[in-house]
């Protein structure tokens, strides 16, 4: 046994300590080859794993291992050269395997480390995730509930709703103790307890506006922690328990004037009024920034919601009081539009009825002038004479100035001779004159136009009153009227500041001086002169009549001529100087001799017959009727007659060219009748021209008419020239409204 | 008679009756639209009024001899009256009859009475003079001569 090269046995083999080994090595064996069943076995399970190859190659080695281990069972005792052989082999393998395994974990061990890292790498990332994920949560529900009180609060325009909600919700959103709102009264020193959450009715307190805490929040535009001991905080008696962390925030209050943009938002004046919020009391919870920010947030939109309501509240007062003022002057205009048509209803009575019986008492006067009267008789008819002369001027005078006032009264616009109005004048004053010894001259300039375009009566008036007041007012010494034509120069003058006269192309301005020497006029008086009714109080004019209206009334002619008028004195006794300019129209170079006989333009020769023109008459009185037949029956016309509206408007078809019709009469209704007929005849061209006689044209009647929709009124009595030149110009305008 | 003399009596008739506010230039126009379409125009309307103020006239009376008297109605036929008068040219009777009118809207009794009294005066002195006037000018017209104008 001495070329055995197997290694010599030390010990015996059915040594126990061999034996240990054999079971030793069956086992490693056995574990050498399950571990990588259970490695294959797993790893075929889960989906992912990288590394498959050197998971083979690991495999391997263990088996290998495994079967060095086994194979060793049989090397123990004597064994023969096969035996050595494939333990050999089996070695020199597991070792080759062994080896690249190891080399080949040398790199992938530290990536299976790191795997490892990279796990707890993101575990933590989501872990801060998660955490962001909450804040943010946090903040939109901040934001949600600030949005959502925002909308409370400027959902009203109530100053306690908007305060109270504010209140109410941000103690809901912040789940708070005590929420408060201090307003700074009206002396601004003090800040009052205005509004509370819990405390139904704060009891009002107040603490002075400078204390440092408060002082402290109101400088500051974020919310201050404050101490739950201080004054404004102590609203809450907290007794045993711990009090909440309390914060306090400013709340500007926003006037009107203060929307400045340039100042927008640091302002100068600025006032404050105070929340102070308290958490629960006992609680460890601590104020978050977000919930700060959240409460200043709402304080800027309370002080927004507060200062709409204030301006709304100023608004609707402003509103209110332009209402009462409406409400007012509604009624004043009322009344005054009342006294208006009370005058004018007066006036209207006077137009007619008062002139009527004056006329009467003057022509009859007159007339017993001129029979056989005894000296008494006489004396005594001519005084009635005068004093009724008196009274119809003064009517006049007053009839005149109403409808001047009114501006009812327009020029009758004519050409006439200028030159014959200063006779005229002349003429008339001169008994006067001559009589009180008074010496009167006329001087026309010599570029005075012979024929001026105006109104003759009312010039005339004027002039005749502007001379016969110095006649009047003089006692002795003589009066001198000039009458030229104004120059450009002359037109600045100092005297005339309001009245601005345009030369023109076809006017030019006469102006008219007239200067006595008579008891004249006191400076102070002056302005006086030309008002209503007003008389200068000097006892030497008590004698002289004179109503005081006439001056009155030529300024209002003069006006109405764009002119104007003044008066001039020294002073008492010194004289005085009346002086007026009037815009006259410059006549076309007319027959001169043409004008001076025929100082009316002739009317209107339109067609002398209107042959078969259909006509239809309506009224009620028989006699009037007939008449107003034989007047279109003269023009050619073919006239029906009816004597009632109701027969009118059977009789009346789109034959009848023109109706006339009665608009005065009692129980016929003119205006009706219009109306009906509009309504018949729908268009324009079928209808009759509708005409109203009426006996009464002041303005309403003729605006009456117009309104229910006639074609012209004329007064009653028609004469047959006014009836064919009516019928003409109806005829050939469809319109007429002016034919007194 | 001598027929110029007839005429020139009528003339100063006529403006006699002009001159005394009897009639007014509304009588001028009627006759100026008497033609030969139309010959007696003027004394149809005449006699038209004379009929016409004859019935109002008694109707007045009646409604104020009433006891309790309707001013309303008075007032309708004054206003017809003197509608009436003024579109023959009666100046004097439209003109009482304008004072009738005023005193119905003060529905003063005496002086509605006193005012009947003064237009059925006015108006018979009308008549009278009217009747007077035709009468001449028929005599001109049978006599064989023109009316003058």
């Amino acid at each position: 046994m001495d070329s055995c090269n197997c290694i010599e046995l030390q010990w015996p083999p059915d040594d126990l300590l061999m034996k240990y080994q054999y079971i030793s090595d069956f086992f490693i064996a056995l574990a050498y080859f399950s571990i990588p069943l259970e490695l294959i076995y797993f790893v075929k399970k889960s989906a992912v794993f990288p590394y498959r190859w050197v998971l083979v190659q690991f495999g391997a080695s263990i088996v290998l291992c495994g079967a060095t281990h086994l194979i060793n069972l049989w090397t123990s005792t004597m064994h023969s050269r096969t035996v050595a052989m494939v333990m050999t082999t089996a070695k020199v393998f597991t070792a080759v395997v062994s080896c690249i395994t190891a080399l080949l974990l040398v790199h992938i061990i530290p990536d299976l480390l790191s795997v490892k890292t990279r796990e707890l790498f993101l575990k933590n990332k989501a872990a801060e995730l998660d955490r962001e994920m909450g804040l943010i949560r946090t903040q939109e529900e901040t934001g949600r509930h600030v949005r959502m009180l925002t909308h409370e609060i400027r959902s009203t325009l109530d100053r306690h709703t908007i305060l109270k909600t504010t209140l109410v919700e941000l103690g809901r959103t912040l789940a708070l103790e005590e929420c408060a709102l201090w307003m700074p009264t009206r002396t601004g020193l003090e800040l009052q307890l205005s509004y509370t959450l819990r405390q139904q009715n704060p009891v009002g307190y107040t603490v002075p506006i400078h204390l440092p805490v408060i002082n402290q929040v109101f400088s500051s535009s974020h919310a201050v922690k404050i101490s739950p001991n201080c004054a404004v905080a102590s609203i809450h008696p907290s007794g045993k328990y711990t009090p909440g962390e309390v914060v306090a925030v400013r709340v500007p209050l926003l006037h009107l004037s203060n929307f400045q943009i340039n100042d927008w938002p640091e302002l100068s004046t600025k006032r404050y009024a105070l929340m102070v919020l308290m958490l629960p009391l006992d609680s460890a919870r601590q104020w978050r920034v977000h919930e700060l920010e959240l409460v200043e947030v709402v304080a800027d939109q309370v002080a927004v919601a507060l200062s709409h309501a204030a301006i709304l509240e100023e608004s609707m007062r402003a509103r209110d009081l332009l209402m009462e003022q409406n409400v007012a002057l509604d009624l004043a205009r009322r009344e005054a539009e009342t006294a208006i048509r009370a005058r004018n209803d007066f006036l209207a009575v006077m137009n007619h009825e008062m002139r009527t019986p004056m006329h009467a008492i003057i022509a009859l006067s007159s007339l017993l002038q001129e029979t056989e009267l005894t000296p008494e008789q006489r004396l005594m008819v001519e005084t009635i004479l005068k004093s009724s002369n008196l009274l119809s001027t003064l009517i006049n005078d007053v009839l005149d100035l109403s409808r001047l006032e009114d501006g009812s009264l327009q020029l009758d616009l004519e050409t006439f001779n200028l030159y014959a109005v200063f006779k005229e004048v002349l003429n008339l004053i001169k008994p006067i004159a001559s009589v009180k010894k008074l010496h009167v001259s006329l001087n026309l300039a010599p570029d005075l136009p012979e024929y001026a375009v105006g109104d003759e009566k009312r010039l005339m008036q004027t002039i005749l009153n502007v001379v016969g007041n110095a006649v009047k007012f003089s006692k002795d010494g003589s009066i001198s009227i000039t009458a030229f034509v104004a120059k450009a120069e002359l037109l600045r003058d100092s005297q005339t500041s309001e009245f601005f006269p345009v030369p023109g192309d076809n006017h030019f301005y006469l102006r008219v001086q007239v200067k006595d020497s008579g008891i004249g006029v006191s400076p102070q008086d002056i302005p006086k002169l030309f008002t209503k009714f007003a008389q200068t109080q000097s006892t030497a004019i008590r004698n002289s009549s004179g109503s005081g209206l006439g001056l009155a009334i030529c300024k209002r002619f003069v006006n109405l001529m764009e002119g104007h008028i003044w008066i001039e004195s020294e002073g008492l006794g010194k004289g005085c100087t009346a002086t007026f300019m009037v815009k006259l129209g410059i006549p076309e170079r007319l027959n001169e001799p043409e004008l001076a006989f025929m100082p009316k333009v002739p009317p209107n020769h339109g067609p002398t017959a209107f042959p078969g023109l259909k006509v239809l008459v309506t009224d009620e009185n028989g006699v009037s009727r007939k008449v107003t037949k034989g007047l279109l029956v003269h023009l050619g016309c073919d006239v029906t007659m009816v004597s009632s509206s109701e027969e009118c408007l059977r009789v009346v078809s789109n034959e009848h060219k023109v109706v006339f019709m009665d608009a005065c009469a009692p129980g016929m209704d003119g205006y009706e009748i219009a109306v009906r007929m509009h309504e018949k005849f729908t268009k324009r061209h079928e209808r009759p021209i509708i005409v109203a006689l009426t006996g009464n044209t002041d303005k309403v009647t003729k605006e009456n008419c117009m309104r229910v929709g006639m074609d012209g009124v004329i007064l009653k009595p028609v004469s047959l020239d006014k009836m064919r030149s009516v019928l003409s110009d109806l005829l050939e305008h469809r319109v007429l409204f002016e034919a007194i | 008679m001598d027929l110029v003399k007839l005429q020139r009596q009528l003339v100063d008739y006529r403006d006699s009756l002009y001159h005394e506010c009897f009639l007014d230039e509304q009588f001028t126009q009627l006759q100026e639209l008497q033609d030969e379409n139309n010959p007696d125009f003027v004394v149809e309307v005449v006699s038209l009024f004379f009929e016409d103020s004859e019935r109002l006239l008694n109707e007045l009376t009646k409604a104020l001899e009433q006891q309790s008297i309707d001013f309303k109605r008075v007032d309708a036929h004054v206003h017809q009256l003197k509608g009436s008068s003024s579109s023959i040219g009666a100046q004097r009777v439209q003109k009482s009859c304008i004072a009738f009118r005023n005193y119905c809207e003060e529905q003063n009794v005496e002086g509605c009475l006193t005012c009947l009294q003064l237009v059925r005066q006015e108006y018979y002195l009308v008549k009278s003079k009217l009747e007077a006037l035709f009468k001449l000018e028929q005599q001109i017209l049978s006599a064989g001569g023109s009316i003058p104008i």
